[in-house]
């Protein structure tokens, strides 16, 4: 009788990893994927707007509070017009003799007509009807503090006593405040986004294993590792993430684009400083990325925590 | 050198119970020492898989101690089980192939997991599926193959990775007298090469084909040995059929 063939002794034993297309057959594909690579697109989707969301208001806020950070208004409450005028006058002289002021202008009358008109009418302000403050913006060369504001408005009160300095952020901080809250809410939204990615990847995960049950039980007795185990789920769930997160970017930059095509329609200051940069694009594009990394180690412990039920 | 040594495998006062089930196995001490080869009979329901089940791995014991390849399998780390199962081969009674796999991908399934080259498993594998009279049937999965087929790729698949025990149940339960004797004389091969067998059967020619071999008779989960050859140092030699499996 022939010999049995054997397989040598000299053969290479833990020198190739069991991974690849070494075990890419070992759980079979379907021709449609499931669900699980649509509903990573939609998260993947919503946490690009989000985050897309929450990176503009950043900057915004930023932005709002640099330009403001060292402005200031004085006020001059005068009911008599040539003696206001006179005073906001001496006020902006006073102000830029002050070393820490780099600039100062009086806002004119018309202007501040035109400010109120919404309010009170045009005829009531720009006639005189009505005594409107003077209004005398300076910009500091550092931040408007409390301490310097003070200052200044000491300053001032010395030769007129109608003036009161006010910094400008100081008037916005609420407006800081809200925005910086929903910048929050934004996060929390990404957290709980990741979280229903993982929850997500975890039911498909557990179907998954509970599926291929048959094949993880013989590849364990043949002597495949936990960790060998949960490589053929991993590699599985990457490529479904990789596929979900590609959809999920291109669906969330279109509309981001969209969307912050009106707001540059609207050119207002304030606004535009709302515009996404080259690093918080580069941010967005890294949260797909993010998302297989999460959705192979969610698999990752998912099946590990199956297979330690086994013996 | 010390006796423990020589054992392959040693059971001592080993019980299995399932949940709060009645135990299956009562008290059963053997030892299976290298080179030699057993046949495992009794009756359906005598406890043949569950204890084939501790000795590949898949089952712990509820009481008792386990001493395999020299380890005591009671204390040993759940990391280190993968070493051990790579020396063993099984032959499932249910065949257990990978359904979407070939007949190829199947066998050489030991193989990979145990990280041998893809170049240095090709012939092996196709020489070790033409031995067992599947070289036409390289490319077959198990959903197009008869059950006679079947069992020969997982046979295949048992003995591929030349393990130091082989474990077969019921191996030649759904072949032909030829192909149970073509198979037969594999384990026989594989045997003399130094590998511990132990097939599990009820097929009486089996068995009288191999007179040298030993025969652990399990009866309602208990290890029939009344001369103590199971237990103490090897005594293969010729047993009287009538002795071991004609009661």
């Amino acid at each position: 009788m022939k010999r049995p063939p054997l397989i040598g002794r000299s053969l290479a034993r833990d020198l190739v990893p069991f991974g690849g297309k070494r075990v890419d057959r070992l759980v079979p594909r379907s021709r449609s994927r499931g669900p699980i690579p649509w509903v990573i697109a939609i998260m993947i989707a919503l946490t690009v707007m989000t985050a897309a969301a929450g990176i503009a208001l950043g900057n915004l806020i930023d932005r709002a509070e640099s330009d403001l950070s060292g402005a200031l208004t004085v006020q001059i409450i005068e009911a008599n017009a040539e003696v206001r005028d006179a005073q906001a006058q001496r006020a902006a002289e006073l102000l830029i003799a002050d070393s820490a002021v780099t600039s100062v202008r009086v806002v004119p009358q018309e202007e501040l007509a035109q400010l109120l008109d919404p309010w009170i009418g045009d005829t009531a302000a720009s006639q005189g009807g009505i005594p409107i403050p003077a209004l005398v913006d300076a910009e500091l060369a550092g931040v408007a503090s409390t301490e310097e504001t003070a200052r200044l408005n000491a300053m001032l009160l010395e030769e007129i006593p109608t003036a009161r300095v006010d910094a400008q952020s100081a008037w916005l901080r609420p407006v800081y405040d809200a925005l910086s809250s929903l910048r929050y809410m934004a996060l929390g939204l990404i957290v709980l986004l990741a979280l229903g990615s993982a929850a997500a990847v975890w039911l498909a995960a557990r179907s998954a294993f509970s599926t291929h049950k048959q094949t993880i039980e013989i590849v364990h007795l043949l002597g495949g590792t936990d960790r060998q185990i949960a490589q053929i789920f991993q590699r599985t769930v990457a490529f479904d993430a990789l596929l979900g997160g590609a959809a999920g970017l291109a669906l969330g930059s279109v509309a981001i684009w969209l969307v912050g095509g009106r707001f540059a329609a609207i050119d207002s200051g304030i606004v535009t400083g709302g515009n996404l940069r080259l690093t918080d694009w580069a941010l967005l594009f890294a949260i797909p990325l993010g998302g297989i990394a999460l959705a192979m180690l969610t698999a990752r412990a998912t099946v590990l925590s199956a297979l330690r039920r086994m013996l | 050198m010390s006796e423990r040594a020589h054992e392959l495998v040693t059971f001592d006062n080993v019980g299995l119970r399932y949940g709060t089930e009645p135990e299956v196995l009562r008290d059963l001490s053997f030892t299976l020492f290298p080179g030699s080869f057993y046949f495992l009979t009794g009756a359906s329901g005598a406890g043949k898989t569950s204890l084939l089940k501790m000795l590949y791995l898949a089952q712990r014991p509820s009481r008792g101690a386990i001493r395999m390849f020299g380890k005591d399998l009671i204390t040993l780390p759940r990391e280190q089980m993968p070493q051990l199962r790579r020396k063993l081969g099984v032959v499932f009674q249910d065949f257990r192939l990978i359904s979407h796999l070939t007949a190829f991908d199947n066998v050489a399934l030991p193989l990979r997991v145990a990280g041998v080259r893809e170049a240095e498993l090709t012939d092996p594998v196709t020489e070790m599926l033409e031995w067992v009279g599947l070289g036409h049937r390289i490319e077959a999965v198990p959903t197009t193959m008869s059950g006679g087929e079947q069992q020969r790729v997982a046979i295949a698949r048992a003995v591929i990775g030349r393990p130091q025990l082989l474990i077969a149940d019921e191996p030649t339960g759904n072949v032909d007298p030829e192909m149970a004797q073509r198979l037969l004389q594999l384990f026989e091969r594989m045997n003399s090469l130094g590998t511990t067998v132990i097939v599990a059967t009820h097929d009486i020619n089996l068995l009288r084909s191999m007179p040298d071999s030993l025969i652990m008779r399990l009866q309602k989960g208990n290890l029939l040995d009344p001369t103590g050859a199971l237990r103490y140092p090897p005594q293969i030699g010729r047993r009287a059929l009538d002795e071991g499996i004609g009661k």
